[in-house]
């Protein structure tokens, strides 16, 4: 076939294209994914019992916000290296952000701690749950959020891959903090951030062979 | 400057064809492949100066792929960028798949690469994607045949093919991309 033979196939009854469709996947993928975690999460593990007091403590949101900021930052950083051609400018700075601050927080608090004190506010009760399960409930987000990058065009397939994963490890821990019953700084700095970072190594290995186009 | 200038007019007026085109505007959509198929394979060629064969069949997979990706283009963003990246991607995936072939294959069969490319017209494509077209399952291939060669409409192919419109739609949908894939899988 000649290339204008092919022009003229490819353009005949081409017909118009839905507008915003990278978005409206993502829109999909995530709530299919949010809700996939909550049941999992609902049907494996359960909130915690004392959630009604602990919304009242700062540490409580500080997890939440956390978890929240990486969620929100890696949205941008999936949706960017979906399409072809798009630079990711601020989107480092704003994944780096959240994971800077808590850092941070997690240093005072270890320095102002009783050197007795210090182990278990790195370790609290759950340290070696936690990733796991953070990754066990990213799974229905990956799944859903690979789906919505698969249908567009990743050009960078191990990088689209890790932030996909990013992005679920993100949306699994956001679900698992209404489970999770620690709030130490340095816990979520380290077990949290360790949780997301599975799905994450998951997905940079993965994308090259899922989202091959 | 001028040079800038020259590149930005062209690349807003193939910007305007696209958008126009993504629209549902045909003649402004088929206008927007020609144009692309000038530049793609000036782009291509400068990249590709040791396997000149390969220009036009590259050409012709990134139509495909640019085709097939054109819903993740967004009327905001810069067409040169989003073009040199499918175009790009489309290279370095036929570069990976020339080194694993070269890997496996006895080193002999470069000159008879060689010997096969001194005749091709340089216009003509190496690999027929109408062959190709023919190995589709005809769910994707009747679609396909029917309205995008035939140029008749979705719903006289429906009548002629005794398959719902949606079907024909996804029919022609999934088939180009089945295309692809075997360009990917067959080179």
């Amino acid at each position: 076939m000649r290339t204008d033979d092919l022009v003229t196939m490819l353009a005949t009854g081409a017909g118009a294209v839905q507008p915003n469709q990278s978005a409206r996947r993502y829109a999909t993928a995530v709530a299919w994914g949010a809700l996939g975690a909550a049941l999992l999460m609902a049907a494996l593990l359960g909130p915690r019992p004392n959630l009604a007091a602990a919304v009242l403590t700062p540490m409580f949101w500080v997890k939440v916000a956390f978890v929240a900021c990486l969620a929100a930052a890696s949205l941008p950083a999936a949706l960017r290296l979906s399409r072809p051609g798009l630079r990711l400018s601020w989107v480092p700075g704003a994944l780096s952000a959240p994971v800077i601050a808590i850092w941070l927080l997690a240093a005072v608090q270890l320095t102002r701690a009783d050197a007795t004190q210090r182990a278990a506010l790195f370790f609290g009760e759950t340290a070696d749950s936690c990733p796991l399960l953070i990754a066990l409930l990213s799974a229905p987000a990956f799944v859903a959020v690979m789906w919505a990058m698969k249908g567009l065009a990743p050009t960078r397939l191990r990088l689209a891959g890790a932030a996909a994963g990013l992005l679920s490890g993100a949306i699994g821990a956001l679900v698992y903090s209404l489970h999770c019953p620690e709030s130490g700084a340095p816990f979520i700095a380290f077990w949290y951030l360790l949780g997301m970072l599975i799905p994450t190594v998951v997905g940079a290995v993965l994308g090259p062979r899922l989202l091959r186009w | 400057m001028q040079e800038t200038g020259r590149l930005n007019a062209s690349e807003q007026r193939l910007g305007d064809l696209l958008n126009r085109g993504l629209a549902g505007d045909a003649p402004a959509y088929h206008a927007f492949l020609q144009e692309l198929s000038v530049h793609l394979r000036a782009f291509l060629r400068k990249r590709l100066v040791r396997l000149p064969d390969e220009v036009e069949d590259l050409v012709q997979e990134s139509l495909l792929a640019i085709h097939n990706q054109r819903h993740t283009y967004d009327a905001g963003q810069p067409l040169t960028a989003w073009i040199h990246a499918i175009a790009k991607y489309k290279l370095v995936d036929l570069l990976r798949r020339r080194a694993k072939r070269d890997l496996l294959t006895d080193p002999l069969d470069d000159e008879f690469d060689f010997a096969s490319a001194a005749d091709t017209e340089a216009a003509d494509a190496r690999r027929d994607l109408g062959k190709l077209l023919e190995q589709l399952p005809d769910r994707q291939r009747l679609p396909i045949v029917h309205m995008k060669l035939e140029g008749l409409s979705v719903a006289e192919t429906a009548r002629l093919t005794g398959m719902s419109e949606s079907a024909v739609k996804v029919g022609v949908h999934r088939g180009l991309k089945a295309l692809a894939a075997m360009i990917r899988s067959d080179a």
